[in-house]
């Protein structure tokens, strides 16, 4: 830039209003949907219904949080979703690391093959396997059941867990790798004991990755369970969409919203960067 | 399950010491037992196998299982009411009421619809976000964890949120566009079946336009700055910047980015139900699938609907990685 001439500080400033403007915009674009969200669950029923919509909080109504836990068990379905997300985030990574260890590290005939079918498994359209996997968990017994959920849930998160842990186990050094074989260690001790401190950022990202998945899920979710003792947050959410769009308690569907995303938001924001060397690491490595 | 060709041979399951016997009796029956390189290497192997094994498995079950059970059940008449299942053979005859279905082509219409269009907008828009955050700004930390928000929340919650929001008489969108004088009189964006897709498309680009710009912003960030001050140099405006280098080094992540985004659009079921239902203006032919499936309970014609969309998706695919191929040529 030093060999333009500087335009002064004032034109620099009136030139960027125009950039800025479109960045605010941008916040606002992004942003706002979850504010208003948060207004509305901080609003009665008459506030709601009342024009002109006023855009702040006018008198902050706690009550709508307590409520959406006392008219129905919203509790138990935050502790299905956390079991759900939780159980199938753990069995993934534990037989993902295994696999991505096999991939990422052993010479054997069949590896490629095997490493494009968990390609196509994540491109997969889960609705082609709905019928076949109701009618499986059906004679298995797990219809209706957390274990079950768990259990579909691995369609997505396991192939994409493979993913994202070869491409780390991949980066480590191979000397590493050889001295514990030298000392004499199995290769199940070298993946506990060497790879796995090496990887543990791929392990963090790819578990914050598999739990929202899980967390999100609405299909299987609808579909596998009927029961209040096994339904998930999401369909709990989109079942408060009861007989007419007039009589929906908005105040108790943003206050539900505002509750299960938060803990996501918190994630996010703690572990941001690690979510986006995943994302993009998954797509860009595609 | 005779479908787990993969696994290795039972032995080969247990304790360390069982391994080893393994190892050495595969050293023994191998002609050069000497050559230690090549006992190592089958025992790498079979080890990888080993570790492959709850893998695949798993995958066995919940992938290759089902869809061949998707298959299968398209070519029977078979409720999903009565179990155990009692299936009864019809050939391809659902396959032909399924090319005759006015339903099933206006649900792959639809799709089609929305995946053109959230994927048209999410790809500009996603340019557009990438190259603004790509720049030096104060609070551009802010602007980039801004975009996670988005795509963090539930797709059943954005859809609520939206919902509300384009509520026709107390919704904040109407009363927004009022304000700015760009209508004049509350619209009615759910009912009116001209702007109930359009609306479902402004939620799917609201959630997912940022997952295409952080991939974009990170094509940007692997563009070499050097090219850039060689053009300044070289007295490039920024317009031919952009086309001459920006464009040409960001179309490998663009292009993956699409087919991910298309691939993802073309499944559309949450925003949809949610926010329509089943009904016929707006339904995907996720949705279809699912009605046909388990509202209606037909579990052979539902999953020939499946196995439509299962083999819409795959020439997708390959049509793809043809033209990819093409291109690398």
């Amino acid at each position: 830039m030093t060999h333009r001439p500087r335009p002064n500080k004032l034109r620099r400033f009136v030139a960027r209003v125009p950039f800025m403007l479109g960045v605010g915009l941008l916040i606002f674009y992004l942003l706002f949907p979850f504010y208003w969200a948060i207004v509305s669950s901080l609003k009665t029923s008459n506030q709601l219904f009342q024009t002109p919509i006023s855009y702040l909080p006018v008198t902050p109504q706690w009550g709508t949080y307590l409520s959406i836990f006392t008219t129905q068990p919203f509790g138990r379905f935050m502790l299905n979703s956390l079991l759900v997300a939780g159980g199938t985030t753990l069995l993934s990574l534990l037989f993902g690391v295994f696999a991505a260890y096999a991939i990422g590290r052993f010479q054997f005939r069949g590896r490629l093959p095997i490493y494009y079918t968990m390609l196509a498994v994540t491109m997969f359209p889960s609705i082609s396997v709905l019928g076949g996997l109701f009618v499986l968990i059906r004679s298995l017994g797990l219809y209706d059941t957390i274990p079950g959920l768990i259990f579909t849930y691995m369609l997505f998160t396991l192939p994409f867990t493979i993913w994202i842990l070869t491409s780390f186990v991949r980066e480590i050094p191979m000397e590493l790798e050889e001295a514990a074989f030298i000392d004499g260690a199995t290769p199940t001790q070298t993946l506990f004991k060497v790879l796995l401190p090496m990887i543990a950022p791929g392990m963090v990202t790819a578990g914050l990755l598999a739990f929202i998945q899980a967390w999100n899920e609405f299909l299987f979710a609808l579909t596998f369970t009927v029961n209040e003792n096994s339904r998930t947050v999401p369909v709990a959410i989109a079942l408060f969409s009861g007989t007419s769009s007039f009589e929906l308690p908005w105040n108790q569907i943003m206050a539900a919203s505002v509750v299960v995303t938060l803990p996501l938001l918190i994630l996010v924001l703690i572990f941001q960067h690690r979510i986006v060397a995943g994302l993009t690491a998954g797509a860009v490595k595609g | 399950m005779g479908g787990i060709r993969f696994q290795p041979s039972s032995d080969l399951t247990g304790s360390r010491a069982q391994r080893e016997v393994a190892v050495q009796q595969s050293t023994d029956i191998k002609p050069v037992p000497r050559v230690r390189r090549f006992s190592l290497a089958a025992w790498r192997a079979r080890t990888a196998w080993l570790f492959l094994a709850p893998s695949l498995l798993i995958l066995v079950l919940v992938a290759a299982y089902p869809l061949f059970r998707t298959f299968q059940l398209s070519l029977f008449d078979v409720s999903i009411l009565k179990f155990p299942l009692q299936p009864t053979w019809v050939g391809f005859d659902n396959y032909v009421a399924l090319f005759t279905d006015p339903r099933w082509w206006r649900s792959v219409w639809n799709t089609v619809n929305f995946t053109f269009f959230s994927v048209f907008f999410e790809t500009v828009l996603g340019l557009i976000i990438a190259l603004i955050v790509h720049s030096e700004f104060r609070g551009r930390g802010l602007v980039r964890t801004a975009m996670l928000v988005p795509w963090a929340i539930p797709g059943v919650v954005s859809s609520q949120m939206w919902r509300w929001m384009f509520n026709d008489v107390y919704g904040v969108i109407n009363d927004l566009l009022m304000k700015l004088r760009i209508i004049t009189a509350p619209v009615a964006w759910l009912a009116e079946p001209a702007f109930v897709m359009p609306a479902i498309i402004a939620i799917d680009v609201w959630k997912t336009t940022p997952f295409m710009a952080l991939i974009l912003l990170a094509g940007l960030q692997g563009i070499p700055k050097e090219l850039y001050e060689a053009a300044r140099v070289d007295g490039a405006s920024p317009v031919q910047q952009f086309w001459r280098i920006t464009w040409p080094l960001l179309r490998p992540s663009l292009l993956v980015a699409l087919i991910f985004r298309t691939l993802d659009a073309l499944r559309v079921f949450d925003m949809i139900y949610i926010v329509a239902g089943s009904q016929v203006e707006t339904i995907s032919m996720s949705i279809y699938a699912r009605q046909q499936l388990i509202s209606f309970g037909s579990l052979g014609y539902g999953s020939a609907v499946a196995t439509g969309i299962f083999l819409i998706l795959a020439m997708y695919i390959t049509a793809y990685l043809v033209a990819l191929k093409v291109e690398v040529k």
